[in-house]
């Protein structure tokens, strides 16, 4: 059935993100390239940021809300679990025949994905801070928002980032096959394998992984910006 | 070109994609239905060798990623040093996107369900590892000391002491990879790997109540595992239940 050694195939596939390349279906119109990686990419990128930041608007001020209150930890929990058994094909699919294609349409929905891990972890991490803390905060007269702000989230940052690093990659593997409703992105060179090639499967393949551990990476370091210096000590 | 034998083989698939299906004429007038009932009566029956080729894709999946990471966890616990790498490790397994993991893997094992599951498996690796080697970490040095002084060996200390305190963070482990595992392994369907995808993404894309169902039966699969794995974990942790009453 592979009628090439796998080392040829990633030799054909980076070719094919940094040059275009005859495609064997296309019949001699040459595809891909950087130029094109790059389009989508970005594209992906674009879907990416704008489904995870609607998700971080409707859940981490609830997270962290239900959180400080120790209440609704049914309701966080249990979407948290939910969430995990949603298989993200019906989701795509169905947007795509129930709802309708295009950014506008996909963004939203994406972001369905996202919100059970930030919600979960926001919850968790700050129903976990110590309650004397928050009873010191609240006796040195801060208001119930500063201590939200000031104190239960910067103690929270770990566990709030992780759940905001499952949601980013969530987001970013449902987004490849995001051009079956009609959006493009690095899903493109996977989707329609009959333009690119076996080539261009592949380069998608490498560019989606690629970008999935450049993001996770680039949180990574933000939360470690983020953790304030006193609880690096303390966890080192 | 020596690449077509692979290429034909994907454009197998690839034909699949957008398929049309014979929805019957029981609701070609009403297409933009968002559930069928009369079809669903129907053709229910279609959907029982999709759930087997699903639980053939996911318990394999679920059972080797488990030995393996159980394996890693009781290794590193002994060479303690060992822990970053292998949890670093873990990590970019666990954050390649699958859809890319199994294209990434076509030219090494070729389309179908070998794929699926060694891409399933090295995914729950991170999930059960970290857990493991939590759940181990976690058990209390005094309990540990205790086991000691009663004249139990090294080997004694981890199966009948450390292990057991640790079950519930396996399980809680194990419960996620289950259930994270059923829902991605939907996706097999573009390996042509079989289960419940091919129910979602070979069906007639105006035709929703098929997605509907498939995944429906996806959901309550890994309801019902997550089920059997708490039912697990209070038979395995008599004690906890012994203290909470």
């Amino acid at each position: 059935m592979i009628g090439q050694l796998p080392l040829a195939s990633f030799v054909g596939a980076v070719e094919f993100i940094f040059s275009p390349q005859e495609s064997s279906v296309t019949g001699g119109k040459k595809v891909g390239g950087f130029d094109k990686s790059m389009e989508l990419l970005l594209k992906h990128l674009e879907v990416t940021i704008l489904a995870l930041a609607i998700a971080l608007v409707v859940a981490l001020p609830l997270g962290l809300y239900l959180g400080h209150r120790g209440k609704g930890e049914q309701l966080a929990i249990g979407l948290g679990n939910a969430g995990r058994a949603i298989p993200e094909l019906a989701v795509i699919a169905l947007v795509a025949v129930l709802i309708g294609v295009g950014i506008q349409n996909v963004a939203p929905v994406l972001a369905i994905l996202g919100v059970p891990p930030i919600l979960n972890n926001a919850f968790v991490g700050v129903s976990q801070v110590d309650r004397a803390t928050v009873d010191a905060a609240r006796g040195i007269g801060m208001s119930e928002s500063a201590i939200i702000r000031k104190v239960e989230l910067p103690i929270a940052i770990p566990t709030v980032m992780g759940g905001i690093r499952s949601a980013a990659i969530a987001i970013l593997a449902t987004a490849t096959i995001a051009p079956l409703a009609g959006v493009e992105s690095l899903g493109d060179f996977i989707i329609n394998r009959n333009v690119y090639g076996e080539n261009g499967l592949l380069a998608g393949a490498i560019l989606v992984a690629l970008l999935a551990l450049a993001i996770e990476g680039s949180l990574a370091l933000l939360q470690r910006r983020l953790t304030s210096d006193g609880l690096k000590v303390k966890t080192a | 070109m020596a690449s077509v034998a692979l290429l034909a083989a994907a454009g197998e698939v690839g034909g699949d994609f957008f398929k049309e299906r014979d929805v019957g004429s029981l609701c070609q007038a009403q297409t933009q239905h968002v559930f069928c009932f009369d079809w669903a009566k129907e053709n229910i029956d279609r959907f029982g060798q999709p759930t087997v080729q699903h639980l053939q894709i996911v318990i394999p999946a679920i059972l080797i990623g488990f030995v393996v990471a159980f394996a890693l966890a009781l290794i590193s616990h002994r060479i303690r040093w060992l822990q970053p790498p292998l949890l670093a490790a873990t990590g970019i397994l666990y954050t390649i996107p699958s859809i890319a993991f199994f294209f990434l893997l076509l030219p090494v094992t070729g389309l179908g369900r070998d794929t699926a599951i060694i891409v399933l498996a090295a995914y729950t690796l991170q999930i059960i590892y970290r857990n493991t080697v939590l759940g181990l970490n976690n058990v209390p040095d005094s309990v540990k000391d205790a086991a000691r002084g009663m004249g139990l060996t090294q080997r004694q200390i981890l199966w009948k002491v450390e292990l057991p305190l640790a079950i519930p963070e396996i399980i809680a482990g194990l419960r996620v990879a289950v259930v994270s595992t059923i829902a991605i392994a939907t996706l097999a369907v573009l390996i042509s790997a079989g289960g419940l995808g091919t129910q979602m993404y070979n069906a007639n894309l105006t035709f929703p109540t098929s997605i509907i169902i498939a995944g429906a039966i996806v959901m309550l699969m890994a309801l019902a595992f997550d089920a059997i794995l708490l039912l697990v974990q209070r038979l395995t942790t008599p004690w906890r239940r012994a203290t909470r009453a």
